[in-house]
């Protein structure tokens, strides 16, 4: 890999870099919803101060506070409804594509503000890529899929060595060397998603998020991705949504707790973090009863 | 057909009658519905077949006595003269340079209109634009025919004064409105392809820090190329079959191969429906012209569709 710029890429669409980073906002712990596990060990890649998501007065998640931290791999936890893809949506901004859509709270990623007047929505998604439940690659070639992102982003470099080292990160170019022309829809599902995740690579982003990326798959292409999770760990801070307890078990390295609260009235679900904490932690000797329950089996 | 359910009804523990497998009625209605269905079916190919039969055998007519080499090679269109000739290339060229200014005028209008009202339009603009378009698409041929013959031409005159104009009648503006008046179909069509084009795509590409421009032109409109190429044949066939707006606008007169827009000149279908009134005599020979110009134009919308799907074909990037 070229060196990568991990610190000193500002999310401003402006080239100026922000020289002075905003003051290092001081962690609430106060609030006892997210004691931070282990601060000041690692780089904080991301800071949530009491973020909160709205879907026009519906409030989806509410003053969520835990830190992020640099090469880990966090898994976002919970039943369903508990607000944790909107939480990751958050992080680069695609909730700006759903127009009733409003965040609340602060969100610092590495000192600057994701939210702030001068970023740029475009800049923070080259920075933080995204991988989606349904693998959605374009109805293109497996090449000019991959080659999508670095011509997006005028990246210098010889295209074919950059589909092909984004290909051989996702574990991904033995099988398809050979038909790189080949149209993406061609591909199995698991093989689909691989692409998505090498497409994502092929920016160099700073950040994965992955929303779910194993929900469609069969168990033997989800026991690749795994495997693949914990190879790009390596390189890249990753946050991944799931559902399913065994796979936050197996690859992350915190695991946060999100559960829904009913309004009865409105009968709107609004998440909130009940406990973030240390993978192991979480999974043998959860500090809440509600995640007991949880990754217990006992509930949702 | 009840006997069969009013003892289930009559008490707890009482033992449940024998039910039949077999149908406890005829079901006649369902017949009745998938027959009528069928018949409507098969009416709507009996028509179309019937249309091609009356245009077909006036021409057949025709081509006895006229060559077929004639109508298509010669170059002067005279058929009512005392010494009448037959070559078809006049009108043909003034159908051509109608569907052509038709289509510089609709696609690119049409289809910026389709990608505002698709990507960039907020739910709101789109709840007033596109009713509006819908509207649009079903003013009279008429009106915009009296448009452009009252107002599009003599606003050309006065815009562009140095072009050599004579008369009230331009091929050229006739066009133009042909254009206008597809513009509505070109973008409705082309903007629900665009908008069937799955979500799942937009976001692949904004994630990978493509901007609005970006997504649009390489993610959305190529997955939607189909139904782009879909609309604008579809807006190419009604170019080369309005009638009403170019019999106003560039007149019926003037068969004379031309191909100065600024000149009246006669198409296709103005010679038909210039020619078709009540005063043309069944069974001459200028009575089989509009058959047989009628069968060509038939031959042209038809090659133009087939063309169109192997188009479709050829450039469609299949999503699922």
């Amino acid at each position: 890999m070229p060196s990568r710029q991990t610190t000193n890429e500002t999310l401003s669409s402006t080239d100026r870099r922000v020289a002075a980073l905003a003051p290092g906002p001081p962690v609430n712990i106060a609030t006892g919803q997210a004691a931070d596990p282990g601060a000041g060990e690692r780089e904080v890649t991301f800071r949530l101060e009491g973020v909160s998501v709205r879907y026009g007065e519906a409030l989806a998640v509410k003053d969520v506070t835990m830190d992020i931290h640099h090469k880990d791999i966090t898994a976002l936890i919970g039943p369903s409804g508990c607000g944790k893809s909107t939480l990751l949506r958050c992080l680069n901004r695609m909730n700006d594509l759903i127009p009733s859509a409003r965040v609340s709270g602060r969100l610092w990623y590495h000192g600057e503000d994701v939210y702030g007047p001068k970023v740029d929505p475009v800049q923070v998604r080259k920075l933080i890529g995204m991988v989606f439940q349904k693998p959605n690659p374009f109805p293109k070639s497996i090449y000019d899929n991959v080659a999508f992102g670095p011509r997006t982003t005028g990246m210098k470099g010889d295209m074919d060595e950059i589909v092909e080292r984004a290909l051989r990160s996702a574990a991904l170019w033995d099988e398809v060397k050979d038909r790189l022309k080949e149209n993406a829809y061609g591909m199995s599902g698991g093989q689909q998603q691989r692409l998505c995740i090498a497409r994502c690579i092929a920016t160099e982003p700073d950040v994965i998020l992955m929303d779910e990326p194993c929900s469609a798959l069969d168990p033997i292409s989800t026991a690749r991705i795994e495997d693949l999770m914990h190879e790009l760990k390596e390189q890249y801070t990753i946050v991944i949504v799931t559902h399913n307890m065994q796979q936050a078990a197996r690859v992350s390295d915190r695991t946060a707790f999100f559960t829904a609260e009913v309004d009865e009235a409105t009968d709107v679900r609004t998440g909130v973090l009940v406990e973030y904490d240390r993978t192991e932690k979480v999974f043998s000797n959860p500090g809440d009863e509600r995640t007991e329950n949880y990754v217990t089996g006992r509930f949702g | 057909m009840s006997h069969a359910y009013e003892l289930v009804v009559s008490g707890v523990g009482a033992p449940r009658p024998r039910r039949t497998l077999e149908a406890t009625s005829p079901r006649r209605g369902e017949k009745v519905v998938q027959a009528s269905l069928a018949a409507c079916a098969v009416l709507s190919v009996l028509v179309t077949t019937a249309i091609v039969v009356s245009l077909l055998t006036p021409t057949i007519g025709f081509f006895r006595e006229v060559s077929i080499v004639e109508f298509l090679t010669s170059t002067t269109w005279a058929p009512a003269f005392a010494r009448p000739s037959f070559g078809v290339w006049p009108i043909v060229v003034g159908t051509l340079m109608v569907v052509f200014f038709a289509l510089i005028v609709a696609i690119p209008i049409g289809l910026a209109c389709a990608v505002y009202l698709s990507e960039y339009a907020s739910r709101r603009v789109r709840g007033v634009v596109k009713p509006v378009l819908e509207v649009l698409e079903g003013i009279p041929t008429v009106a915009t025919g009296l448009f452009a013959f009252f107002f599009l031409t003599p606003l050309a005159k006065q815009i562009l004064p140095f072009l050599p104009w004579q008369g009230p009648f331009s091929i050229g503006v006739a066009g133009v409105a042909v254009g206008l008046l597809i513009v509505p179909l070109v973008s409705s069509v082309s903007d629900d392809a665009m908008r069937s084009v799955p979500a799942g795509l937009r976001e692949g590409a904004y994630a990978l820090g493509a901007n609005k421009l970006r997504v649009t032109t390489r993610v959305v409109f190529p997955a939607a190329i189909s139904g782009v190429v879909a609309a604008v044949v579809l807006g190419t066939s009604r170019a080369i079959g309005e009638t009403m707006v170019v019999l106003i606008a560039a007149g019926a007169g003037n068969p004379n191969l031309s191909f100065d827009p600024t000149k009246g000149i006669q198409t296709m279908t103005a010679y038909i429906g210039g020619r078709a009134t009540g005063d043309i005599a069944m069974g001459t020979i200028v009575y089989d012209t509009i058959f047989a110009v009628g069968t060509l134009l038939f031959i042209m919308t038809l090659s133009m569709n087939m063309l169109a799907i192997r188009l479709v074909r050829r450039f469609r990037e299949v999503y699922e």
